[in-house]
């Protein structure tokens, strides 16, 4: 059947428009590959550098020992037992501070500031604490909370307190973007509906807001936790330890973590501790797909039993 | 409004009398949004225990009245009140009125069924226990579901969610949840515009059953409904004098018994509009 013929004031150019609309697509598609191309090619390389480090025995076996071990002066018995715990450290530190405190400042913003000048100004700023690169929070760390502006008595050293609070504010402008992105994703109407029924704003946010939003707060909040395990600058500003022989004993004990462990080895100038680096790449790997993963499961569970 | 007047007003009317007819009264109220006059001076009296409907064209601020009356209008950024608003011969915005305590003497049912992502029980639970209710819960909940006309539909539901039911049922289920905290008067903004005729006519039944009781104001779009359910009716208008495309101001042209509003209305307007002519 042939289109019926079109007023001269339309000039369709089909012939043009069927070129490009595939051409859009392809260009898209290779968008898309770059990302996942270069990452496996790195992921590649890093396996084949464990590999080649394992000398014979499997790839799990020296990951296992890897895991097991601490720092030493060889590398064929060198490990990251110290920063995979210092790590373990840490997240519960940052997740202990920034949860609380990101999860309230969304909840102040959205639920009690109404809308206006107040509200702009301060969304603006944490906006821009969102792009503030990390060295900038080391920085703030190492003055702040190492060495409290020079009051001994306040400051806490290189310790896990200091560690933990720096990511903790890493990662604060994150938290509370990504709650209240949440908390604007509940109906209003189910906000109304409760306040009818002489509801307090607190009895509301507690029963209705927040288990409602709760699936995209655990995705942000697992998110930012994620980052703040994989950042390297601002520890080596708040001082990490370069070496340490001995596991942290509690916050406020002298620490390594994960990522700074890796920076370690991999300055050495010794072949063999780049292997011993890509085994540290992929326990941090492991460590940060296992709380993505945990992200997604939580996610659809709370989205399936709040539907249901 | 300055002090010496609140008091002058505050006096001149009589006090809550047990005999008072009126539960709630509005005083020259007029409400803005911002610079915008939504409200101009509106001043009525909504009678114990009867149904009143406010009609009127879309925009003239039935809901807004309807809102100012428990308070939820507070809510809204930019809206402010001026005149007076009395539940029971007392001021509703005066100093030391709590508005969540208000909310619960008057309830409020919404345009589009709004039951809590929750069990069915759940639903009707929750206002109960947020404000404090100490008796068996499980006789509460049956009762607010039976005065609702929802108990034998769902009374071997319970635990599902309230999202599974239908619109009618759901919206009845929102009547439900409101009853369980014992309200003296309930709002309703245009509680059936999302149902069809046969859960309309159910929940329509439903409010003249619960007239013994509580006392009604809804909002309605359908005069049909109007006539059929109300005991008093207000003609809602916008203002001539506001301009209707920079200003919506409502004003309430004719608030009369609902049988003579709509044989005898004394308004040309009210008649224009019941009419089809206007709106």
């Amino acid at each position: 059947m042939t289109p019926a013929p079109l007023s001269p004031s339309y000039e369709p150019e089909r012939q043009s428009r069927r070129i490009l609309g595939p051409i859009f697509g392809l260009a898209c598609l290779v968008a898309t590959s770059t990302g996942v191309v270069v990452l496996s090619i790195l992921l590649g390389a890093v396996v084949a550098a464990v590999i080649r480090g394992s000398q014979g025995g499997s790839v799990l076996g020296t990951l296992g020992h890897l895991l097991t071990s601490m720092q030493s002066s060889t590398p064929e018995s060198a490990g990251f037992r110290a920063g995979v715990v210092g790590s373990l450290w840490l997240l519960g530190l940052v997740a202990a501070f920034s949860i609380p405190v990101g999860i309230g400042a969304a909840v102040f913003l959205e639920e009690y500031v109404s809308a206006g000048r107040i509200r702009r100004i301060i969304q603006l700023n944490i906006a821009n604490l969102a792009g503030v690169p990390s060295i900038v929070y080391g920085i703030l760390g190492l003055a702040l909370f190492v060495r409290a502006f020079g009051y001994k008595n306040l400051a806490f050293g290189p310790t896990l307190w200091a560690g933990g609070l720096t990511l903790g504010l890493l990662i604060l402008p994150v938290i509370v973007i990504a709650t209240q992105e949440a908390l604007r994703t509940v109906p209003n109407s189910l906000r109304q509906a409760a306040m009818a029924l002489g509801a307090s704003r607190w009895q509301v946010v507690r029963d209705h807001v927040l288990p409602s939003a709760l699936p995209g707060i655990l995705t942000g909040v697992i998110l930012a936790l994620s980052r703040a395990i994989g950042e390297t600058a601002p520890l080596l500003m708040v001082g990490a330890a370069g070496s340490i022989l001995r596991l942290p004993k509690g916050p406020s004990s002298r620490y390594t973590a994960l990522p700074v462990e890796i920076y370690n080895y991999a300055k050495e100038p010794d072949p063999k501790y780049q292997a011993v680096a890509a085994g540290g790449i992929l326990l941090l790997l492991a460590l940060l797909l296992t709380m993505n993963a945990t992200a997604i499961v939580i996610r659809n569970r709370y989205a399936r039993s709040s539907r249901g | 409004m300055s002090v010496s007047e609140t008091v002058a007003a505050a006096a001149a009317p009589a006090g809550p009398s047990p005999g008072d007819p009126s539960i709630l009264t509005t005083e020259q109220l007029s409400v803005w949004y911002g610079t915008s006059l939504a409200l101009k001076e509106i001043t009525i009296a909504i009678p114990r225990n009867r149904i009143t409907a406010m009609i009127g064209p879309s925009g003239c601020g039935k809901s807004t009245l309807l809102r100012c009356f428990n308070r939820m209008n507070d809510l809204v950024a930019g809206a402010r009140m001026e005149g007076r608003i009395t539940f029971d011969g007392d001021d509703i915005a005066a100093q030391g009125v709590d508005a969540v305590a208000l909310r619960r003497r008057i309830g409020m049912v919404f345009q589009k069924p709004n039951p809590f992502p929750k069990s069915i029980y759940q639903n009707v639970a929750w206002g109960a226990r947020i404000n404090g209710y100490k008796g068996d819960m499980d006789d509460l909940v049956e009762k607010s579901l039976r005065r609702a006309a929802l108990w034998d539909e769902v009374k071997g539901k319970l635990h599902r969610s309230g999202l599974e039911l239908s619109g009618g049922q759901q919206q009845r289920l929102c009547i439900a949840r409101t009853l369980a905290v014992e309200p003296e008067v309930i709002l309703m903004d245009e509680p059936c515009s999302a149902l069809d005729p046969i859960s309309t006519a159910r929940v329509e039944d439903l409010m003249d059953d619960l007239k013994a009781d509580y006392t009604i104001v809804i909002v309605t779009h359908n005069m049909q409904q109007a006539r059929r359910v109300s005991d008093m009716t207000a003609c809602m208008m916008l203002d001539e004098a506001s301009n209707g495309n920079t200003q919506r101001t409502g004003i309430v042209v004719e608030f009369s018994p609902t049988e003579i509003l709509f044989t005898k209305p004394n308004d040309p307007r009210t008649e224009a509009y019941i009419t089809g002519r206007i709106g």
